[in-house]
Formats: structure tokens, C-alpha cells, sequence
């Protein structure tokens, strides 16, 4: 069936009740039960739920064949976390796991070999890089591979489309009752967000930290109520690859040429006022933009009311000097990001629910004026791939896009024209993550486009020094310097399900043919 | 006089003409010129690649209005008759010819540049000329260059090895630059050809940059070499023209006009005394002041 995205899904994975993609609205006030955990109850007073190890931990949450575990990754590429737990459940004999992890990164490139002998069979994530995402692509995982937005994957868990079984939850301090938090550790994240729904739908709940604090550890980014038992371990991850003192601030000129740019068009729309409020990602033009936004701000008297998401250390000065309201943040990127989390005064830590779940009462990103995000790909219905590289081969992570492109009033695509020799403005996106309908402004270095469905920004950015141009006339642009792509070829084999934030299939990943020389 | 010769050239960026990331699309940085570079940027067993990605460069991308010169290997080397005719057969607009010191050195250059037009059936004269000097024999020789050839559009002052030669120490404030820039200057206003300066090293002192620029357009020079992009805005900030001087220039060229319909020749304006004289540097503002996407008027 081709759905609203002009995309076949395949019949066979439209069953119980899964629909394919609509628009982006379509499940508004659509109604259900939220799903719950099993409790067992912990009624006699303990001094502690501290167990030996890791082991004793998984046995007595008596995970079994068949099940479901879930993972956090607020330790970035420096996560030890998912390794050692699935090192164990993997010596312990337990079979058929699907693991259901907020991102997967090039730290967990060991899980591979648990895919390859059947350790592992399912996989829901948002992020899938490095050697995880070939072997999805390879048709290695037995059953496809669940791609989820951050909205999406809270969503899933709390409508019950996905049941986590037991949680394993990385904590850079936590107490022996269960009080965890993303700081007081030796490798500190800052906050603990995306494991806040797994801890309140999970059935059982593991916290696994390299400090123990005395008890109460408060305030507690994931609370005692919720935590069955907690592992004490020798370290949970590098704390070097976990957080930096600052991201690289770019230098490169195209980079810094496209952030110009979207500021530029970002302080001409209508939104920028007093109280405005603000979500970037942690790449280079993004972190950019942050930085030449603040003297419009200063310029006009403007200050941002909220900023949302990933907090970086741009953002902190700004907070710091008075120009934020408040931070609502989801994942901290850098030390001082960290720091601040939690500890400034208006620098408060969100779950990824009250962040971006679609199908809650009301999220964050449904606040939000303007996100500036990345792309590997828009085509020409503005529609973004943020998932699959040109390959086809899964290296992406939709993390928080596809969410945000649809709360904000403004969403603004920053993204070189071409890459290397790859165009990143087609005719048509590999996979489609986020829906040309959430996209409203796309910013490269040749140009800039503006959704025809935003006939308000395209007039009030008339008249502006800044080079407008369609989508069409960007493709072209790409196509005159690197030429028009051949087709990746695929499989019929479905590798990937792409689930938009309501829980439709918005697209499918299939395997990529092998190349051959062979004429 | 050949169209482009006068164009504005506020600033002139180098490209390694060998890489094919860097020259598809550095018309986005928006730079007057770019001068790609066959010459130090390529190493010596490169230089028939890059001659056949320059070729192509110049005969299929589309600079979209920006300026494509290219610099081509000094006299010395067994390259610089190549790198002429690719340059003529893909269209270039200019070569830039290193270390000249005399007269010689550019008439040399224009022989190949007219068999090269020749042969590639390109109009007899439309391949234009640039003289850069790097030594203080070519400094000396400033003027004889800038009128060794009716193709000659500007000179140029390279710091690197004139400064090695001259035994000069760099300072923040250039005077190590001031014997030869003060000559180049004159020569080329005297010859009535344009006047480039050399290259700010460091691509990070966007201050030091700019307080260059600001000396050098003091002085008189119609621009400056860039390796970098970043340099481009901050030396086109210090040659866009000011609301005033805008003004002004309009009210000269359209004064001139009205009053030598009334056949006078000298009038005043705003208490400043106006002749025909002043139109062609009044155009000249203009003229940055459109390429500054400052000029809002009919002119």
C-alpha cells in the first residue's frame, strides 16, 4: 500500500492494527489505554537492592528467551553498558532477545556477533551506525529492525506497541535503593532522560552505576519506586567519548556560510519575538547558528523563552547571560552542558515523553518556534532521510527530527548541497524519515528553499539579501555539479520498518543488492 | 579597451587547481576572482592532472559571473607553455604570470597566450594579463610591467618571497610592505591598470585582515589576494562604500549630467567643487557599491 508519503509498505507488515503513514496530524485525539508494568511489590522494609552482580541481576529479573531489554544512550560512543549486559545474557544462554535501545552507536559494534548467532533477533532504535546498521542491512537481524524516532519510541512504549521486560539502566551515580542520577559519578551525562519512561514501563528495572552514593542520591532523574535492583560495576563508560569540554565549533566555511544563512532567514520570519523558543542539534552548522543568533538577539532586545533538546555549551552562555529563559533538556553534549543540567536554576532535565512524545497530553517540541536540523538527503517534496546513507546501508539516527519538524512552527533543514560527489537536494530521498509536510525551510550554501506550502515565510523572507531559490532549482544546482545519482538497487527483503512518531509506517529499509563489477 | 579589464576585483581567491572538491562550486564564496592555481599549490608530479582538472573546470562549471583567472608555472619550469594553452582552450578570462621582474617576462607569456587563442579559435585578445611581482628587481620594474602589454589588467604584490628577499621582518603594522606596495601603487595609476596586495597568512586574524584591507584601500589598491573564504566578507566590509560616499558619487555622475546639458563644467555640491573628473571615480563607487549589494539606486 502507498502511503501519504508516496511510499510502498509492503502488506505484510500492516497487521494488528498497524497502519501506514497519513500525515503528520492524523492521530491527533485519537484515544487509547496506556499499557503498565508488572509490579512485584516490595512491601517489607530492606536496607538495599543491591545485588553481587551482573548476572544475579538478570537471573533474578528472570529474563527469559522471547524477551524484550532496553537501553539508554546518554553515554554516547563511550557506553560500556550494552556490551557487558548483553555479554551476560548472551553467556547465560538466553536466546531471541530484542533490544530496545534509545540510540545504538559505533560503542556497541561487539552486539554484532549476537545478532549473527540469534542472541538477538529484534532491534528498536532510533540511531542505528557503524557496524549494527550493516549487519540490519546485510538481512543479518532475523526479524526487520524497528527505526523510532525519540517522540516515536516513548510513544511505542507507552501505548504498549513495545513492552520492555527488563530495563538496564546506566547511571552515573546512583544510591543502593535505586535513587539514580546523571551526575555525582565518575562519568557524569547530566541528565537521565531517555531512560525515564523505561524505568516507569518496564517490568523490572535494573540501575547499573560505578558510584554508589549515599542514600538518598536526590533529586533522582530515575526514582526508587521504579527500580527492582542495582549493580554496582567497575566503570559504565569512557567518560572521555561521553562528553567533551566542547564541541568542535566548525571552521569550515561552506558550514559556517549555510549557518549564516538559515540565522539569517530564521530572524526575518515572523516567530522571532521576545520569548521565542529555540531547539538545535549538536552539529556543525547547527551549533553555529546558536552563536549568530545572539547578536540579532542583542540587537532587537530579544531573548529566547525556551530552548529545547540537546543542550551544548553555546546554549549555556546564552542561559548564563540572561539571554534564555529556561532549558528543557533531554541530553546534555558537552561538560558544560552537564554542569549546568540540573544545577542552574533554569536548566531543567525533561523525560523524552514529556520531550517529544506524540500521543502524551501535550510535549515540548509542540511548543517550539524553530529546530534547526541536519540532513543526509531532501528531495523534492522536501521530504529528509536522515537514516540511510547513499549506500542504502543503515548508518543514521532520526533521534529527535522527526519530532521536532512537526511541533515546531518553523523547522529549518541546514545541509551542504552535495557530499563529497553525492547530491544531498533529489528527486526522491532513499527513505523517507521526517515528512516534506514538517519541513518548511531548507539552507544550503547555494541556496535556500522555502516549503510552497509556506506562502508566510516565502513573503516574509521577500525582499532579504539571501539567495531564495525552489527546491527544483536546488536539485538542479546539485545535479549540474555532481551529476543526477543512480539509483541505490535494493532486495525485495525488508531489513528496516521506518515507524513515523504515531506509530504508521512511514517508510520501509530494504537490503541493498551487492555491488558488481560484472558486465 | 577589453570589457573586463576594469571589472571590480575587491578580492581574488586562490584554489588548489588540482582539487576537484575545492573548484566545482568556490563561486558559492562569492569572491570577485579566483585565480586557480597551477603553480606552488600543485606538487611537481601533479601538475599534468591538475592541468587537465583545470581544463575541464574551466570548460564545464559555470562560475556564475565570478572572475576565473589562473596562475600559471614560472618560466623557469618545463610546465608554464602547458598550462597557458589549457588555460586558453578551457576560456579563461586571465593568467596571472609569477615572479615577473621585466618587461620580457609578460611578452613571453602573451606569444603562447595568442598561439594558444589561435589555436583554439578563442577571439585574439581576450585572454587577459595579470603581472605578479615577487622580487625587489620586479617592484623596481613595477611600471615597465604595468605597461608591457595592452592585455595587462592589473599587478600584483606576492610578500612571501619579495620579504625573503629583502631581508624584511614582518610586523603587525607592514611596514616591511611599504617600499614595494607605495611603488606598486604608483605604477599601476600610472600605467592605468589595477593594483592588487598580497595574501594575509594567517585566516584566523580576521582584525589583522582587516586593518590590511583598510591600509591598502587607503592606499589606493583595488584589492587583495585570499586563500581562504573566510576572508572575503571581511575585505569586501572594508571596500563596500558608506551611505555618504554613495550619495555623493550619485550626485556627481547625475550633476555632470544635468549641468553639462547647460553646458557647465564645474559646479558645487554639498560645498565640494565637482568636475567631469570626478565621474569615473564616482562610477567606481557605484560600481563596489553594487558588487557590495549595497546600491539600492538607478545608476
Amino acid at each position: 500500500m502507498i502511503n501519504q508519503a508516496g511510499r510502498e509498505i509492503p502488506d505484510e507488515h500492516l497487521v494488528d492494527g498497524i497502519e501506514v503513514f497519513q500525515g503528520q496530524y492524523y492521530r491527533e485525539e485519537y484515544e487509547y489505554k496506556k499499557a503498565g508494568p508488572k509490579v512485584k511489590a516490595s512491601i517489607k522494609p530492606k536496607e538495599s537492592k543491591l545485588v553481587e552482580n551482573l548476572r544475579e541481576a538478570i537471573l533474578k529479573s528472570e529474563l527469559k528467551d522471547g524477551m524484550t531489554v532496553s537501553f539508554h544512550h546518554h553515554f554516547r560512543d563511550g557506553d560500556y553498558v550494552v556490551n557487558m549486559v548483553m555479554d551476560e545474557i548472551h553467556d547465560l544462554g538466553i536466546r531471541d532477545i530484542t533490544v530496545c535501545a534509545s540510540s545504538l552507536g559505533t560503542a556497541h559494534a561487539p552486539i554484532v556477533r549476537y545478532i549473527e548467532d540469534g542472541t538477538i533477533t529484534g532491534i528498536s532504535s532510533s540511531g542505528v551506525r557503524g557496524e549494527i546498521g550493516e549487519a540490519i542491512s546485510e538481512g543479518k537481524l532475523k526479524n526487520p529492525a524497528y527505526i523510532r524516532c525519540h517522540g516515536g519510541r516513548v510513544r511505542a512504549i507507552e501505548t504498549g506497541d513495545i513492552h520492555i521486560d527488563v530495563a538496564f539502566i546506566g547511571a552515573p551515580s546512583s544510591d543502593e535503593y535505586g535513587n539514580a542520577r546523571g551526575k555525582g559519578g565518575k562519568s557524569d551525562c547530566g541528565v537521565l532522560s531517555y531512560a525515564m519512561v523505561d524505568a516507569e514501563y518496564a517490568d523490572k528495572v535494573v540501575v547499573i552505576t560505578d558510584t554508589l552514593a549515599p542514600f538518598p542520591n536526590f533529586p533522582p532523574s530515575i526514582g526508587q519506586q521504579d527500580v527492582d535492583y542495582v549493580v554496582v560495576v567497575p566503570e559504565i563508560g569512557d567518560s572521555k567519548k561521553i562528553a567533551n569540554e566542547l564541541l568542535r565549533f566548525t571552521t569550515n566555511p561552506r558550514d559556517l556560510m549555510i549557518a549564516e544563512y538559515a540565522t539569517k532567514a530564521l530572524v526575518n520570519t515572523p516567530y522571532f519575538k521576545d520569548g521565542f523558543s529555540f531547539q538545535t542539534g549538536a552539529g556543525g552548522p547547527s551549533l553555529a547558528v546558536t552563536r549568530f543568533l545572539k547578536p540579532y538577539m542583542i540587537e532587537r532586545d530579544i531573548k529566547m523563552g525556551m530552548v529545547v533538546g540537546g543542550a551544548t555549551k553555546p546554549m549555556i552562555d546564552l542561559l548564563e547571560e540572561g539571554l534564555i529563559g529556561a532549558i528543557m533538556d533531554a541530553q546534555a553534549f558537552d561538560l558544560p552542558s552537564i554542569a549546568s543540567a540540573n544545577s542552574h536554576p533554569r536548566h531543567f532535565e525533561i523525560s523524552t515523553s514529556q520531550y517529544a512524545n506524540p500521543m502524551n497530553k501535550g510535549a515540548f517540541v509542540n511548543k517550539l518556534d524553530y529546530v534547526i536540523l541536519g540532513a543526509l538527503e531532501v528531495d523534492t517534496d522536501f521530504n529528509v532521510n536522515v537514516i540511510t546513507g547513499s549506500d542504502g546501508v543503515v548508518r543514521g539516527a532520526p533521534g529527535g527530527h522527526v519530532d521536532t519538524a512537526a511541533g515546531s512552527k518553523c523547522s529549518i533543514i541546514v545541509a551542504p548541497l552535495v557530499r563529497s560527489r553525492i547530491p544531498t537536494i533529489k528527486d526522491s530521498v532513499i527513505t523517507v524519515t521526517t515528512p516534506g509536510e514538517s519541513i518548511d525551510i531548507v539552507v544550503t550554501e547555494v541556496g535556500i528553499a522555502i516549503n510552497p506550502r509556506r506562502k508566510d515565510l516565502l513573503e516574509a523572507l521577500q525582499g532579504i539579501d539571501l539567495p531564495i531559490m525552489t527546491i527544483e532549482e536546488l536539485r538542479d544546482e546539485a545535479y549540474r555539479l555532481a551529476g543526477q545519482p543512480s539509483d541505490v538497487l535494493f532486495e525485495d527483503q525488508v531489513v528496516a520498518l521506518v515507524e513515523y512518531r504515531d506509530g504508521t509506517l512511514i517508510d520501509v529499509i530494504r537490503k541493498p543488492k551487492k555491488i558488481s563489477f560484472d558486465l | 579597451m577589453h570589457p573586463g579589464k576594469k571589472r571590480v576585483r575587491r578580492t581574488m581567491m586562490f584554489l588548489n587547481a588540482h582539487r576537484a572538491g575545492l573548484v566545482k562550486d568556490a563561486y558559492i564564496y562569492k569572491p570577485d576572482s579566483v585565480i586557480f592555481d597551477l603553480e606552488d599549490a600543485v606538487a611537481e608530479n601533479q601538475k599534468d592532472s591538475a592541468r587537465i582538472q583545470l581544463y575541464n573546470t574551466l570548460k564545464y562549471m559555470d562560475y556564475k559571473g565570478t572572475e576565473k583567472l589562473v596562475r600559471i608555472n614560472g618560466k623557469e619550469s618545463k610546465h608554464w607553455r602547458e598550462d597557458v594553452r589549457a588555460s586558453v582552450a578551457g576560456g579563461c578570462d586571465g593568467i596571472r604570470i609569477p615572479k615577473c621582474e621585466y618587461r620580457s617576462d609578460v611578452l613571453l607569456v602573451e606569444e603562447e597566450v595568442i598561439k594558444a587563442e589561435k589555436e583554439f579559435k578563442r577571439p585574439i585578445g581576450s585572454t587577459l594579463l595579470m603581472a605578479a611581482i615577487e622580487t625587489p628587481m620586479g617592484v623596481i620594474n613595477a611600471l615597465e610591467l604595468a605597461q608591457s602589454s595592452e592585455r595587462i589588467f592589473g599587478i600584483s604584490i606576492g610578500a612571501g618571497d619579495f620579504m625573503r628577499t629583502m631581508h624584511a621582518k614582518r610586523t603587525a603594522e607592514g611596514y616591511e610592505m611599504l617600499a614595494a606596495r607605495s611603488q606598486l601603487v604608483l605604477a599601476a595609476r600610472a600605467a592605468d591598470v589595477m593594483c592588487f596586495d598580497t595574501v594575509h597568512t594567517d585566516v584566523n586574524d580576521f582584525e589583522g585582515l582587516r586593518k590590511d584591507t583598510e591600509l591598502i584601500k587607503n592606499m589606493g589598491f583595488d584589492g587583495k589576494s585570499v586563500v581562504s573564504p573566510k576572508q572575503i566578507s571581511v575585505i569586501h566590509k572594508v571596500f563596500s562604500p558608506s551611505e555618504k560616499e554613495i550619495d555623493m558619487a550619485e550626485k556627481v555622475i547625475y550633476g555632470v549630467e544635468e549641468f553639462a546639458k547647460e553646458g557647465v563644467g564645474v559646479f558645487i555640491v554639498d560645498g565640494q567643487m565637482i568636475d567631469i573628473a570626478m565621474v569615473e571615480g564616482a562610477r567606481r563607487v557605484i560600481d563596489l557599491a553594487k558588487a557590495s549589494g549595497v546600491y539600492g539606486g538607478e545608476l
